[in-house]
């Protein structure tokens, strides 16, 4: 195969690539897999175990979306993919979707022609710092050695808001996030600087975690989103609501264990009866079948059991709902109505 | 005459050496305290060997090879050496060794990349050796179609059929170099290029619809590890020595257009990073290539770390090249040799020689540089070290794997430097 496909893509080379084929949802059905964009390995979103499965908060998402469109949420090819080459990746048609901790901006969704169709987590850029350095907030920090990981959104952050501030920094360019721990671990900076949600992870790693403490201030909103190519609005509307599922299933107390039962008849709440498909025809309206939401409740849970599973306060990285409560429960977590 | 009291009439025995100048305090005092300066470098020297041991013994000691998470590890060390107390969670390394080794290829199917391995040691003893029976140099031939099919698995007749071009190009040759010698080898180099573009992949299908025998069929995501640089070197390493010849020897060519093509080719890939070519392979050419278009991407990352690699081993051997006297050339043509039976017998053997140790520094490099592959999100060594710290059970553990990583590359690199040193001495015929 080697040197047929190597001459048949020389042939085709010349033929130029023009329009895409058929629609995503025809392409993930006809390969009977969904190809999701994800991390390569950051703590609670993305990891692959000991079997080489891949788990985390981020791939909890794409198994949702699998487990609606082909009913299984384990036919899922994770692609990981480095900050470099993940948007290029979805552009070029490797990958049907991203969910890969990358933040909503302006540039992105206009120049880069993505659509970011559901923030899955709401994350700030924050400050670590140790406690015997007696800071107490990023306001003191004026003079201060940090490290930060480069090309990020968050090196430009820091440089905005120190000068802001009126205040001067020493920063400590870093490769990525392993690098960063063990730098700031073994004092060469006085202060990391990154997503609030890895600070919290990598705290959690250290072996004296209690000496070192998190300020308060959060420098930046950092919207980590579902991200699908421009020009296929069924399939960026069958990612967005398949993401709203999972909300709408947490506020309506709709979890794994109870949807079975939820799904068998049809209840007294008509929204529970039109998301799981007992009553109404919602399902059909962007080409899933009825239960499609059943289904992605059923991969993983709601959103609040997979957040508590992932992430949440019960596992070493012990993040607090914070901003990504529902907006029942004073977080940003905001589901449009199924109807 | 009286007797001189003071002559000695008798031999005295033979008195030990000094015992500063003998033995252990004579090398010691030569070689480590022979001056105010070498005697400092020694003390200084002591003293980073003392702090270096003294730091990382202990914690090499304290190590821990069963547990299934960093706490645990840091629980057991605590509870065994006392509180405060840091050791070695090799734990890690005993959990996920496997996954370092062959990256996320099947479990069950670990026996393919085993006997891949061992076939290549078979394959590499004629080459390597000249102690081995040259007939098993038709097997080293082989082994790239069968280390595909055992890797990648899918029909047995796909590599069989590939290998029969090198047929067709013989025949070819044979039957058309009686009637005009350029004619044979035009379509020599053709007609296996007609063959595999146009006849390869249906006489496949066909033998495959009658006999189906063949593997299950891996993808190139299942690859990672030291499973995928050892693919990618060991390919770029085996394409880019022969690729490298050809090059050299093309650049010193009269002949105008292929002198040309060599310079540009072996200037242009040198003067470009190899992390560009990679980003070449893997973003740019999905772009140009129509949608749907299965290209393989280590297929893609082979093929740009061969090219950039035959563009550096062109140099080396250059060197080699001109190292060589004029008089040998000289000699070749008086003896009357044409230009390949010269370059065959009398240039190259000497040329590579020459150039042993830059052509095996060029290997060592190549097969380091198949880390940078981690850039285009395949699954190296070092981008699994980091996805294995990602996990909640190893997020914090930072030296363990990357010692197990580095150990593993020393093996490789170090077993190819002292190959080459032992093709030095073996053919070494001067008398210098």
């Amino acid at each position: 195969m080697k040197k047929t496909v190597l001459f048949g893509t020389l042939a085709a080379a010349a033929v130029v690539a023009g329009a895409a084929g058929a629609g995503t949802l025809e392409d993930v059905i006809a390969r009977g897999e969904l190809n999701c964009g994800s991390n390569a390995g950051l703590a609670g979103f993305s990891a692959p175990d000991a079997n080489g499965v891949y788990q985390g908060f981020d791939v909890a998402m794409c198994r949702a979306v699998a487990a609606a469109v082909l009913g299984d949420p384990m036919k899922v090819k994770v692609v990981p993919l480095s900050s470099e080459t993940r948007f290029t990746a979805l552009s070029a048609g490797e990958v049907d979707m991203l969910s890969r901790t990358s933040t909503w901006t302006y540039s992105r969704d206009t120049d880069l022609k993505l659509d970011f169709v559901g923030v899955n987590y709401y994350d700030g850029q924050g400050f670590m710092v140790k406690k015997s350095l007696g800071v107490s907030s990023a306001k003191e920090l004026d003079g201060a050695t940090v490290c930060i990981q480069t090309g990020t959104t968050t090196e430009l952050n820091l440089a905005d808001y120190f000068k802001a501030n009126g205040m001067t920094y020493e920063p400590v360019p870093l490769k990525d996030n392993a690098e960063a721990e063990q730098q700031y671990s073994s004092g060469a900076c006085d202060v990391y600087t990154t997503d609030a949600s890895g600070l919290a992870a990598t705290r959690a790693t250290f072996a004296d975690a209690s000496e070192h403490v998190l300020l308060p201030e959060i420098i930046s909103k950092e919207p980590l989103a579902l991200v699908v190519r421009h020009g296929d609005d069924q399939w960026a509307d069958i990612v967005r609501w398949t993401f709203n599922a999972l909300l709408t299933a947490e506020e309506l107390g709709v979890t794994s264990t109870n949807v079975d039962e939820m799904a068998a008849a049809p209840g007294l709440n008509p929204e529970i009866n039109r998301l799981l498909g007992t009553e109404g025809e919602l399902g059909a309206m962007m080409g899933l079948s009825k239960d499609w939401a059943v289904k992605a409740i059923k991969a993983g849970g709601n959103y609040g059991e997979l957040f508590e599973a992932n992430i949440g306060a019960s596992t070493p990285i012990g993040l607090s709902r914070g901003l990504n409560a529902l907006w029942t429960q004073g977080g940003l977590q905001y589901s449009p109505p199924f109807r | 005459m009286a007797d001189p009291a003071y002559v000695r009439d008798q031999m005295l025995p033979p008195q030990k050496a000094p015992s500063t100048e003998v033995g252990t305090p004579r090398w010691i005092r030569e070689n480590l305290f022979s001056g105010p300066l070498n005697t400092f470098l020694t003390v200084a020297a002591l003293y980073a060997v003392y702090v270096v041991v003294g730091t990382i013994g202990p914690w090499l000691s304290r190590s821990v090879w069963n547990a299934s998470t960093l706490q645990e590890c840091r629980a057991i060390v605590e509870a065994t050496y006392g509180a405060g107390k840091t050791g070695a969670c090799f734990a890690v390394i005993n959990e996920r060794w496997q996954q370092i080794l062959f990256g996320f290829y099947p479990r069950d199917l670990y026996w393919r990349p085993t006997l891949t391995l061992v076939l290549m040691l078979v394959a590499l003893g004629p080459v390597l050796f000249t102690w081995v029976p040259r007939v098993f140099l038709w097997f080293s031939f082989a082994f790239p179609a069968v280390a595909f099919w055992l890797l990648w698995g899918g029909s047995v007749w796909l590599p069989i059929t590939i290998l029969l071009g090198f047929g067709v190009a013989y025949v070819v040759f044979r039957v058309l170099t009686p009637i005009n010698g350029l004619l044979g080898i035009v379509a020599a180099i053709v007609a296996p290029i007609l063959y595999w573009l146009f006849i390869c992949g249906p006489l496949e299908e066909a033998i495959h619809s009658l006999i189906p025998l063949g593997l299950h069929q891996l993808y190139s995501d299942d690859f990672g590890g030291f499973l995928l640089s050892t693919v990618i070197g060991v390919s770029g390493i085996a394409f880019s020595l022969p690729i490298g010849i050809l090059l050299a020897l093309g650049r010193q060519s009269d002949l105008f257009i292929v002198k040309t093509a060599c310079v540009a080719f072996i200037e242009g890939f040198r003067g470009v990073p190899l992390i560009t070519l990679l980003f070449v392979a893997s973003l740019l050419l999905n772009y140009f290539l129509p949608p749907g278009t299965e290209f393989d991407i280590i297929l893609r990352v082979i093929i740009m770390v061969t090219i950039f690699s035959a563009a550096y081993m062109a140099e080396v051997i250059r060197g080699g090249l001109a190292a060589l006297p004029r008089g040998q050339y000289e000699a070749a043509d008086s003896l009357g040799l044409d230009y390949w039976q010269a370059q065959r017998l009398i240039v190259m053997p000497q040329a590579l020689k020459i150039s042993i140790p830059g052509i095996v520094g060029n290997f060592i490099g190549l097969f380091k540089d198949t880390t940078l592959v981690s850039f285009i999100s395949l699954q190296d060594p070092l981008q699994l070290v980091s996805s294995i710290r990602a996990n909640q059970e190893w997020n914090g553990i930072y030296w363990e794997l990357f010692m197990f990583v580095g150990f593993l590359f020393f093996l490789f690199c170090f077993s190819m430097s002292r190959y080459s040193m032992y093709l030095e001495g073996k053919l070494k015929t001067d008398h210098r």
